[in-house]
């Protein structure tokens, strides 16, 4: 209870949670609002925002609603970071958990994979993985979760290597435990809480990733998503630079939101840190 | 010589990792639709399935996955990339040819943000919680949020169309034939675009670390001790606070390298910089694998140098590591 009245004590981690909200609640009423296909014509292609009220942020080179595609495009930028903070956050735990319960070759070889991950700089992981498997929305969705991984496996690991030895793990032991069930259910939900606030960066990340490889069209050109449109407005920056501007504004926001609300977690659960 | 010894020691720590991602990311694209011998058939116009067998066989595409990933480690080694059917050139030369504008881009945009960021989170640190530092924070927030290709049309659409100060894109102007000093001049204006588009987010990461790193060590002892003696704020400062509060920075290059050469991928193709990100776009939607494995083992090496030099950088600034070597 201390850590969430100490959450709404800050004013940045407030902001960021109701503008997460926001965002939470377009993707869910966008198919209230928009009950049409996001993705098909409208009306008159490049129409400036505000000046007809039937489309609010104007539509696009093609003639289709911008605003219906901000608020699907929240769906899939919601979903996508979603779950591929998801798979990034299991496999990292697993990962950092052998790794670090164990030690010794079993850290080394472990470590070398991650090692070799993080040599590799993620986006260029990310192209190889679309040119093999292609770039529907559950590729890519799995491929940005691959990429991400390394990161949460690190922290993991620290908090492994820092409880693995504490009296209630040896208790375990003396228990009769398996290590399977020190590592479940001793040494993980104590090792948890670091690790859940740091996906809110990967999540932030994942998102930022996902809406580049839209940029470039290499994500899914079926579904409406905000690096899809940017893609299509560079066509016409020239003049209707507001095709582009628009699914960035929404961009920046989501992720800042996450950050934020990653950032007051963080402040609310480590509260001697909070100085910083 | 000491340091020398131990960053070579975390060199040559390093060559396995390439391996691993070689033969990873080699086994990888045996799963990808379609070889180089396919994708040399569509550009040729097509062609029947004798000659597609022959080519096969000339490239030794006929033979089992091991043998090829052994042949293909074993022309690495004679620092033999294979061949872009693409660009009908050696993919060496190909990469070669395009590397100068990514690094050119990579270490202005690492200056940039390490420049800045070094300076904002100074002065964030100096007034913490007070107006200039809750207006960096928060631009640091903002920047980490901003999408890089966004930010980047966005500065085309001001500075390039309405403004016109800058160009939109490219590396030079093709038109005007120059040379030395103009070509440079020509070149910087062509990349300040590119540098502040690429910088944003580690100017971000940089001033966040920075501004921590400072708050922690002008809380430590031996800053007491420098202003019991009598130093100003600002030799405090420079002299004693800085090069400590330098470290986590400098550590943050190692681990940003990669990050930043993904980065230039979406830079580049902004701004139609002929780099090395952009190769590996284009290859990805030309289908041009052996270059793609190649941008692999390229941008890997990048990254692991980047990581030798950031360790001779560390134990300049921190002779403690020296000691311990």
């Amino acid at each position: 209870m201390d850590a969430v009245k100490r959450y709404f004590r800050s004013p940045a981690a407030v902001v960021g949670l109701l503008l997460l909200l926001v965002v939470i609640a377009m993707a869910i009423t966008a198919s209230w609002l928009y009950p049409r296909d996001p993705l098909a014509l409208a009306g008159r292609p490049l129409i400036w925002p505000f000046s007809n009220p039937r489309f609010l942020l104007g539509t696009d080179n093609s003639g289709r609603d911008i605003a219906a595609q901000i608020f699907y495009g929240a769906r899939i930028s919601l979903l996508i970071g979603g779950v591929a903070t998801l798979i990034a956050v299991v496999i990292g735990v697993l990962i950092g958990a052998f790794a670090g319960f164990y030690g010794g070759k079993v850290d080394t070889i472990l470590m070398r994979i991650t090692e070799a991950f993080q040599t590799l700089p993620n986006f260029v992981l990310l192209l190889v993985l679309v040119a093999v498997f292609g770039s529907t929305i559950t590729t890519v969705t799995i491929a940005v979760g691959i990429v991400s991984w390394p990161a949460p496996a690190r922290l993991t690991r620290a908090e492994f290597m820092s409880l693995r030895s504490r009296e209630f793990v040896q208790a375990g032991r003396t228990l009769g435990m398996k290590d399977i069930q020190l590592i479940l259910g001793e040494i993980l939900p104590n090792a948890l809480p670091p690790v859940i606030v740091y996906a809110s960066v990967v999540m932030a990340l994942s998102i930022l990733l996902e809406s580049a490889l839209a940029f470039l069209r290499l994500s899914d050109p079926n579904v409406a998503s905000w690096g899809n449109l940017i893609g299509l407005g560079r066509d016409v920056l020239r003049v209707q630079w507001y095709v582009s501007a628009i699914p960035g504004i929404a961009i920046l926001l989501t992720v800042l939101s996450v950050s934020l609300v990653g950032q007051g977690l963080n402040d609310a659960l480590n509260p001697r840190l909070k100085s910083r | 010589m000491r340091i020398l010894s131990l960053a070579g020691r975390r060199l040559a720590a390093s060559i396995p990792t390439l391996f691993l991602i070689l033969i990873g990311v080699f086994l990888l694209l045996q799963f990808a639709p379609g070889d180089t011998v396919d994708a040399m058939m569509a550009q040729m116009g097509g062609g029947d399935a004798a000659t597609a067998r022959e080519l096969r066989k000339f490239y030794g595409l006929d033979l089992s996955i091991p043998m090829q990933l052994g042949n293909y480690l074993w022309r690495l080694i004679r620092l033999d990339l294979g061949f872009s059917s693409i660009y009908g050139k050696p993919v060496a030369t190909v990469i070669i040819e395009r590397l100068p504008p990514t690094i050119l881009l990579m270490t202005a945009s690492l200056s940039f943000a390490f420049f800045f960021g070094l300076l904002l989170g100074v002065i964030a640190a100096r007034g913490v919680n007070k107006w200039p530092d809750t207006l960096i924070s928060t631009l640091g927030l903002v920047f980490y949020a901003t999408p890089s290709f966004w930010f980047g049309l966005m500065a085309i659409v001001v500075f390039s169309i309405y403004l016109q100060w800058l160009p939109a894109g490219g590396f030079e102007d093709i038109g005007a034939v120059q040379s030395g000093f103009g070509r440079t001049i020509d070149i910087a204006q062509h990349l300040i675009l590119p540098t502040l588009t690429l910088g944003l987010i580690f100017l971000a990461i940089y001033l966040r670390i920075m501004r921590a790193s400072m708050l922690e060590v002008l809380n430590l002892d031996f800053v007491r001790t420098a202003r019991a003696k009598g130093l100003d704020e600002t030799r405090v400062v420079a002299k004693h606070v800085l090069r400590n509060a330098l470290l986590p920075m400098v550590t943050l290059i190692g681990l940003q390298a990669g990050t930043m050469l993904g980065g230039s991928v979406v830079v580049e193709s902004v701004f139609s910089l002929p780099g090395l990100g952009r190769l590996a776009y284009e290859s990805v939607v030309q289908r041009d694998l052996n270059t793609l494995l190649g941008i692999v083992f390229v941008s890997a090496l990048l990254v692991i140098l980047v990581n030798f030099l950031v360790d001779l950088l560390y134990a300049r600034l921190d002779p403690r590591i020296q000691a311990e070597g």
